[in-house]
């Protein structure tokens, strides 16, 4: 398909880590791509390969119908034939030379002035890098990448290297400036808040493999697997069986307890995944609600974590919902206490675990 | 004093540390860089002249520039001369003797240099010549000044391969060295202590200059 980038790669690294990943993203729907997993997962790795700064020993990658490494064929395009733009981790500017210069290195045209300006970097046209802030340079090496007009962006970490305050001031503008830079961009990330302000597309990659991909609200709530569910860090994932199905609904047992929830005609052995925010608390045992699934159980930890709570329950099984520190206060939660934890049945979502 | 051989020995020196620039900057590239199993090989083969005794080089090099030798008689068809005892004969030699002068303090610098700015050019289009001289070169220059300045200066003070290769004709291949083997020998004493003074200044002024300059110690091979 002419607007996808599509990767098979096989490849082992010399400390014997296997990498055998397979990707298919649709550039042209999803503009925004996010390489999600935990460290060591391989996903700079993957974006090494895609860029062509390493071979794979077994692989393809073709985007918009031209193949850039086959090796079936020994088809091969260098990093200087791919236009990917790459932005280091720690950006690799280059230290001998000014902010201008940098971002003029590989421009086409008038391309630098543009992005000098679009980046907001004409005051410090003269700095070498290393006199400017982390943010600063991130912005230098996304409009050095982008004044070489690349077909392709891939940014690894590109928060990480920042303070928490710039990081959270980076992440809002950085979504609109590759929006407008009209390049679909593919990042890596371990961060599920930078997945989810950033990205339109997720691929999760967990020891070397990618696991699923989709919209990143999509893959959010429904993992498709296990590991999926703890790599985007789903806190509930519980051991279930299959009590009875009726009219498209699922009645699973979990625990003592039984959960409903909507029939994907999975068989057995499966999983219950539950987002802790998607977990209410309530005193009331016989309120009336829509909610369904009515676990009781007892409060065992409360952590507060900025605004939000992080409340552990023993309803014959762990279970951890996300409420805000406010409504765990105005409640008075305390270790030891018993109430109802509610899901609505659409919340509760099975996982095959085969 | 002899003006006639520090003439000499600076035109000798100048010569070989131009030719070794030439010569050590591909070499050292592909030193720094090359992941072929074999490079300890080349590796060791610089790096000989540090441990061999001078004359040995020199009489190798000397059988290997005689007139019955393919690269003296291909030399001799060339230029209708004899490359032994001439200042050709002379500079090879030198090349060879003062390479790993050359080659590794530009070995150190490219390999300090970050691979990931080599990758970023890369990414951003440019080919491997540009990024060598838009990106190495300016990096590596303070350990390039160093190699030329250490080549300069161990040539100047050269002496066993000299006498092996060039022997001792006065203007042509008697540097400042064998002059002073001469003085001494000839029981010139005051003449050998002017000489041997103005060497001992030169190598400390240009040893100073560079330590200075690289504010670092310059090392043998370097880690990789």
């Amino acid at each position: 398909m002419a607007g996808t980038l599509t990767a098979q790669c096989r490849t082992v690294l010399p400390s014997g880590f296997l990498l055998d990943a397979t990707l298919a993203l649709p550039l042209d729907q999803a503009p925004v791509t996010v390489l999600f997993g935990p460290s060591g997962a391989g996903k700079t790795t993957l974006l090494r390969l895609l860029a062509g700064l390493d071979r794979p020993s077994q692989g393809k990658i073709v985007f918009r119908d031209r193949v850039w490494c086959d090796t079936a064929c020994s088809e091969w395009l260098e990093p200087q034939q791919r236009r990917a733009g790459l932005v280091f981790q720690d950006y690799a500017l280059f230290p001998h030379l000014s902010v201008e210069r940098n971002v003029a290195f590989a421009a086409s045209g008038d391309a630098a002035g543009r992005m000098m300006e679009r980046f907001g970097l004409r005051g410090l046209s003269g700095r070498l890098p290393r006199a400017i802030s982390g943010g600063e340079q991130q912005r230098v090496a996304l409009a050095r990448a982008l004044a070489a007009a690349p077909q392709l962006l891939l940014l690894d970490e590109p928060l990480s290297a920042l303070d928490a305050a710039t990081r959270a001031k980076t992440r809002r503008e950085l979504r609109a400036l590759l929006l407008s830079a009209g390049v679909p961009s593919i990042l890596v990330t371990h961060d599920r808040t930078d997945a989810i302000a950033l990205a339109d597309w997720m691929a999760v990659m967990v020891n070397g493999r990618i696991l699923q991909a989709g919209p990143v609200r999509e893959v959010l709530a429904r993992p498709a697997t296990a590991q999926v569910a703890e790599a985007v860090g789903v806190e509930n994932v519980l051991p279930a069986g299959i009590e009875s199905r009726s009219g498209g609904l699922l009645r699973l047992r979990v625990g003592n307890s039984v959960l409903q929830c909507l029939d994907g005609g999975e068989s057995p052995p499966v999983l219950a995944s539950i987002r802790a925010e998607d977990v209410a608390l309530t005193r009331d045992p016989a309120a009336a609600s829509t909610q369904r699934n009515r676990l009781p159980g007892v409060v065992r930890t409360i952590s507060i974590e900025g605004p939000l709570a992080l409340v552990e329950l023993d309803c014959g099984f762990p279970l951890v919902a996300l409420v805000t520190a406010q409504s765990a206060a105005d409640m008075s939660l305390v270790p030891g206490e018993s109430l109802v934890a509610v899901v609505k049945t659409t919340s509760v979502h099975v996982i095959a675990a085969g | 004093m002899d003006w006639q051989a520090i003439g000499l020995s600076l035109r000798l020196a100048l010569a070989t540390t131009l030719v070794l620039q030439a010569v050590g900057l591909p070499l050292a590239w592909w030193a720094a860089f090359s992941r072929r199993r074999w490079k300890f090989l080349v590796e060791a083969v610089v790096a000989l002249p540090l441990v061999l005794p001078p004359t040995v080089l020199g009489f190798y090099v000397l059988i290997a520039i005689g007139p019955r030798s393919p690269l003296g008689a291909l030399y001799g068809r060339l230029t209708g001369g004899l490359l032994p005892f001439s200042f050709s004969g002379l500079l090879l030699a030198s090349v060879l003797y003062s390479m790993p002068f050359t080659v590794q303090p530009m070995v150190a610098a490219f390999s300090a240099v970050d691979r990931r700015l080599l990758e970023a050019a890369w990414c951003l289009g440019v080919s491997r010549a540009g990024t060598f001289r838009r990106v190495v070169l300016p990096l590596a220059r303070p350990g390039i000044a160093t190699a030329a300045i250490l080549s300069f200066a161990h040539t100047v003070g050269e002496f066993g391969v000299v006498l092996m290769v060039g022997g001792n004709i006065a203007g042509v291949t008697r540097t400042v060295s064998i002059s002073i083997y001469d003085q001494t020998q000839s029981l010139d004493y005051a003449g050998a202590w002017h000489t041997s003074l103005l060497l001992v200044i030169f190598s400390f002024v240009v040893l100073a200059l560079t330590y200075s300059w690289q504010r670092r110690a310059w090392m043998p091979w370097p880690g990789r």
